[in-house]
């Protein structure tokens, strides 16, 4: 799809319908628009959070805990009181009455341990880098230097840092209550024969790692107050969400609270919260009655922005001899960190239907239990819970394909879900309304050329060449458009899944556009308006979007989880087909006709048969004028939608990853990336094209780069960006899209959603080519990220335990040229970090 | 960027940096010099350095530029590292500074970041200090008592410390011109482009009827200082450089098996010191493979 998208860039036109039907020029649904918000974006001319001004406004910085477990046993801030600029010194200790509990809105089970979280830290941290206190100065350098004078005494408590170990007898606790958090169960069918006399058994533990979600703009608040009412501007994906949240947590009465989301720079899952620093940015204006304002560093972001990922994941998957799945068993370990956030239970549960992938079996059974340690809290990230769930039995497929030797497409062939099977309700439960997954696979290996792959690979084993060629599959599908109000309501989340929009009609025919989805970097503002475009028969240009503030929009679910399209994009258009009702009246009205005679084509309303009809803009300016209207109408032509989704939607796609891996460095280099994906109709190639490369990245990135490191006292080790590798475009192939179009049957315009989609399929693709690649040395896992020192460790363990076994070779006797002269390693010297 | 509150001075001639240094090394003032700031401003903003005052050389254009002075090339401090990367004369005479320059971060960064800075920070971790180890340079130091030079084996004294004394200033480096026979590589293993290298080798090889006659081999990132691997020069000395077959012993491979001698590697995230003694050996054998074509 490079080509097309070039055209559109190049052209900002598509050429006409194409081999997958995709709409003509004449429609603005499928254009190739670029961007209407980018250029205030990429220029700067646009207002970040922390680009707010407010006069007065003061300076926050928080003194942050060195200590992953300790007793407060002494606070005192007087020294500080007194450094030049200081206006305010403030502890947790001295907001002990009035800081509440940040929230947590997934209680999952009945019996779920829910601690206090104080926003800043009371009488115990229970994590490095917890607020303890913090300073109110006239800059923010001032409030950095005077930090330094807070004094603070602690008293050690015991670190709790892995979740094994956590949960053993005797193990310090991170609260009273315990470390176990809650242990959720899920099942369907009869597991145990599933497993029973099963031919074939494949068990694989698999590490999940802690992430740290690095949006380009760092978070920040700014909170400000008459006396009155209060505004609190967040670099947040929930503004809607965080109103509701603030006003519990704070007392603030919700209809004297604004928030505003303003442009906001990426989320990735990390600005879907209640954070302490904006619960206390908003106390701190009250209590101060003056402007405050508080930006994080990259550093202080790495420590304090919610983590994502880090579960500990048992898989078992029983087979027939043929392939065929006959049960998956999943029990996992999901680290909480030191607090349940505002969705932090519920993360993994998002994936506890998903382990049985895109594939039909007799009996699954999933187990959670959500664990405490001394960590950073976790919650949403890009894909929350799906991706854990796709990497394991991604992995698992390709293990099983192994155990079988059977080709690893060709076994997820004998298992996926036909294309004329759908809808089709899965053993977890869940009904996939559309799929094809037979054509997005073919189409992936004919771009990607797998049997001549196939070839070079046997040609590289052959010649035990040091440079070993993997090649990875991951045949994904996702549950996305959260979500059905009464489906959260059976999970015992706390919210609805629906989305609001309003549509109005302005007097010169313009069109104003109010979304609950709040944008931080999708395009919303395009992709609206090419729905409104098509849906009202107006020019694209015509259309503006507006969100992110509770004080213009008014009712809104926000943005996550791949929803704003599949929920807030239908609700746009249920609002326009509202619109359009009542301009069909209005128009028969003035034309004298009866509404059922009246036909709406291209922006205008005609009386059947002949040429009279009046264009929607001629109706909005009827309405402003109000001075011909139908009896009791009203003078306007808007309206209000709400869309509660009846079914989540379901995006797949097959991904092909070819790697090489220099057995001799252990460095991974992948040559190339194939991904056709489905994401039903596409409103613009162009974003879907943006999402898909951003989602690869950060699913690579996951596999080869990125994990956040905490030492054996709960240290973070990786608060910088030198210790914790994002890679950039110079660390990436070129990727080779394409896509299958396979409309939802679950929305009138056949989305399903594209925001997660490349971030769930990438890292079992690349993970399974670099073991692939390393299979004649008797490898069948690497940990992630697959550094170039774990890859090196991991065949040096695997050559010293004799596992290999070369294609007609003897086991044991893989080895490479380069380190067999030299020794070879050790192979667990010093560790692996 | 917050970092503690400093003085700041910017001189307009070399005399007058000279004088103020002087001065404060007199006083006993920790005054750091600014050059591009690659490496001093992330330390200032993490708040991992407190210096009274930066003296900002940046409109020093004097210390700026290259110049061709036939048996060396004279590169001054404060020229950036894109400067370096796009001169006819690096590239021409010292292709191995080009090489490993082009290598330094990123762009944005070698636009900002200069080729004496980078030498006078004596990161091991650095791309360029091994290449002048291995190239044998020259560093020219002036201060308010004079100048004089400093040879690329004494400058490196330990971990971030140049030979440099208080109140001196780093004017520039002479890299020595090799001439015809040479060749020339930069290996750097790294995870990400814009990380450090795990480990670097420098190497620069003249061959004779298929065969080293000569190899120059710097370390980086392999202790507290960059390293000449001298065991791994004198045993490629007469090795045969031709294409080994399939499971054939490759001289040049037994020739840099001792490329990790007398190094102290650092742990860290990336890398366990047996890691980066392996990866020396390795990458040592590439590179000395690449110099010589």
């Amino acid at each position: 799809m490079t080509e097309q998208l070039d055209a559109g860039l190049i052209g900002e036109q598509i050429a006409e319908s194409d081999q997958l039907g995709r709409p003509s020029p004449a429609h603005e649904v499928g254009r190739a628009r670029r961007r209407k918000e980018d250029s205030r974006l990429v220029t700067g001319r646009t207002m970040w959070t922390d680009n707010i001004q407010l006069p007065g406004m003061l300076y926050v910085a928080f003194l942050r805990s060195p200590m992953a477990h300790a007793r407060i046993t002494r606070v005192d801030t007087s020294a500080a009181r007194s450094q030049p600029g200081v206006v305010a010194v403030v502890s947790g200790r001295d907001l002990a009455d009035e800081q509440g509990s940040l929230p947590c809105a997934w209680p999952v089970t009945e019996d779920i341990v829910i601690p206090d979280h104080p926003p800043m830290a009371v009488d115990e941290v229970r994590y490095v880098g917890e607020a303890v206190a913090c300073v109110v100065a006239t800059d923010r350098y001032k409030a950095a230097d005077a930090l330094d004078a807070i004094e603070i005494d602690y008293e050690p408590l015991e670190p709790v840092l892995d979740m094994t170990a956590a949960l053993a007898e005797g193990s310090p606790k991170v609260h009273e209550a315990g470390n176990r958090a809650f242990t959720w169960k899920f099942a369907g069918g009869d597991i145990e024969a599933a497993f029973r006399d099963a031919p074939v058994v494949v068990e694989r533990t698999y590490v999940q790692q802690r992430l740290i979600p690095t949006a380009l703009e760092p978070r920040a608040v700014v909170a400000t107050t008459d006396g009155e009412t209060f505004t609190l501007y967040s670099a947040t994906q929930i503004p809607h969400v965080l109103r509701v949240m603030l006003a519990l947590t704070t007392g603030i009465p919700e209809h004297r609270l604004r928030v505003v989301a303003p442009d906001v720079g990426g989320g990735f899952g990390s600005k879907l919260q209640v954070t302490a620093e904006e619960v206390l940015a908003l106390l701190l204006a009250r209590r101060l009655n003056r402007p405050v304002k508080w930006t994080e560093s990259r550093s202080e972001g790495n420590l304090t922005v919610h983590h994502g990922r880090d579960q500990l994941q048992r898989i078992s998957v029983a087979a027939d001899r043929d392939g065929r799945l006959r049960g998956v068993k999943v029990d996992l370990l999901a680290d909480m960190g030191a607090y349940l956030m505002l969705v932090t239970p519920g993360i993994p549960l998002l994936g506890a239907f998903m382990y049985n992938g895109i594939y039909k079996m007799d009996a699954y059974d999933f187990t959670c239990t959500g664990v405490f340690t001394t960590k950073m809290p976790t919650d949403a990230y890009r894909g929350a819970g799906r991706p854990e769930a796709t990497f394991a039995i991604e992995r698992a497929m390709d293990e099983l394909a192994h155990e079988l030797d059977v080709d690893p497409v060709e076994l997820r062939r004998r298992n996926w879900i036909a294309h004329d099977e759908f809808p089709y309700t899965t053993i977890a439960g869940l009904t996939y309304d559309s799929g094809n997954y037979e054509a997005a696979t073919d189409r992936a290996l004919a771009l990607f050329g797998y049997d001549k792959l196939r070839a070079e690979q046997a040609d590289r084993r052959e010649r035990r060449d040091p440079v070993q060629l993997g090649i990875g599959v991951s045949t994904f599908t996702e549950m996305c458009g959260l979500a059905p109000s009464r489906v959260l309501g059976s999970l015992s989340y706390g919210a609805g899944g629906w989305e609001h929009a309003t549509v109005r009609m302005l007097p010169t025919g313009k069109v104003e556009v109010v979304t609950g989805t709040s944008p931080h970097g999708q395009g919303h503002e395009t992709a609206w308006s090419q729905i409104v475009a098509d849906a009202l028969g107006v020019p694209f240009e015509d259309v503006s979007v507006l969100h992110g503030d509770t004080s213009v929009s008014h009712k809104g679910m926000d943005t996550y989880g791949s929803r704003s399209l599949a929920v807030g994009g239908v609700a746009v258009l249920a609002a326009c087909e509202k619109v359009k009702d009542r301009a069909r009246q209005l128009a028969a009205h003035m034309l004298e006709a009866a509404v059922e005679d009246i036909e709406f084509a291209d922006g205008s309303f005609r009386v059947r048969g002949t040429g009279s009809g009046k264009t929607i803009q001629e109706l909005a300016l009827a309405t402003f004028a109000a001075h011909d209207l139908p009896d009791g109408f009203e003078p306007a032509l808007d309206a209000d939608a709400t869309f509660d989704p009846d079914n989540f939607s379901f995006p797949h796609g097959t991904h092909l990853c070819a790697a090489e891996v220099d057995t001799e460095t252990g460095a991974v280099k992948i040559r190339s990336y194939v991904a056709v994906d489905d994401v039903g109709t596409v409103v613009n190639p162009l974003i879907v094209e943006g999402q898909v490369h951003g989602g690869i990245a950060q699913g690579v990135a996951q596999a080869l780069f990125e994990e956040a490191v905490y030492d054996g006292e709960g240290n973070m080790l990786t608060t910088t960006m030198a210790d914790y590798l994002i890679p950039s475009a110079a660390d990436l192939p070129d990727f080779v899209t394409d896509r299958t179009e396979t409309p939802a049957t679950s929305n009138p315009l056949g989305v399903k959603g594209v925001g997660e989609a490349g971030t769930i399929a990438s890292t079992p693709a690349v993970v399974n080519a670099v073991v692939d690649a390393l299979r004649p040395y008797g490898v069948h896992d690497v940990r992630m990220p697959c550094t170039p020192e774990r890859i090196w460790r991991t065949v040096a363990e695997a050559r010293a335990a004799g596992t290999g076994t070369g294609a007609g070779t003897a086991p044991g006797t893989w080895t490479t040229a380069g380190t067999a002269a030299e020794g070879g390693p050790a192979p667990t010297e010093g560790g692996a970090g | 960027m917050i970092p503690a509150s400093f003085d700041y001075v910017r001189p307009g001639t070399l005399e007058e940096a000279c004088r103020v240094l002087g001065e404060a090394a007199a006083a006993g003032d920790d005054v750091k010099v600014l050059a591009g700031g690659q490496s001093l401003l992330p330390l200032l903003r993490l708040r991992l350095a407190y210096p009274s005052a930066l003296v900002d050389l940046g409109r020093l254009p004097e210390l700026r530029g290259v110049e061709d002075r036939g048996d060396h090339v004279f590169i001054g401090a404060l020229t950036t590292h894109d400067e370096v990367v796009r001169s006819g004369v690096v590239r021409e005479k010292t292709p191995l500074v080009a090489l490993a320059t082009a290598t330094v971060a990123d762009p944005a960064v070698r636009h900002r970041g200069t080729f004496g800075g980078s030498m006078a920070h004596a990161d091991p971790a650095g791309d360029l200090p091994a290449v002048a180890l291995a190239l044998g340079c020259v560093f020219v130091v002036r201060s308010g008592e004079g100048e004089r030079e400093i040879p690329a084996a004494e400058f490196f004294v330990d971990y971030l410390e140049p030979a440099l004394e208080p109140g001196e200033v780093l004017v520039g480096v002479r890299v020595p011109v090799l001439g015809a026979g040479w060749g020339f590589h930069y290996e750097k293993f790294h995870r990400t482009a814009q990380s450090w290298a795990i480990v670097g080798v420098a190497a620069a090889v003249r061959q004779t009827g298929g065969a080293v006659e000569e190899a120059r081999i710097g370390l980086t990132n392999m202790g507290p200082t960059p390293v000449r691997a001298e065991a791994v020069e004198t045993a490629l000395r007469g090795v045969d450089l031709s294409p080994v077959a399939a499971g054939g012993t490759d001289p040049v491979r037994e020739a840099c098996a001792e490329a990790d001698d007398g190094t102290s590697p650092p742990a860290d995230l990336h890398a366990q010191p047996d890691y980066r003694r392996h990866l020396a050996r390795v990458l040592t054998a590439r590179a000395v493979r690449a110099a010589a074509g």
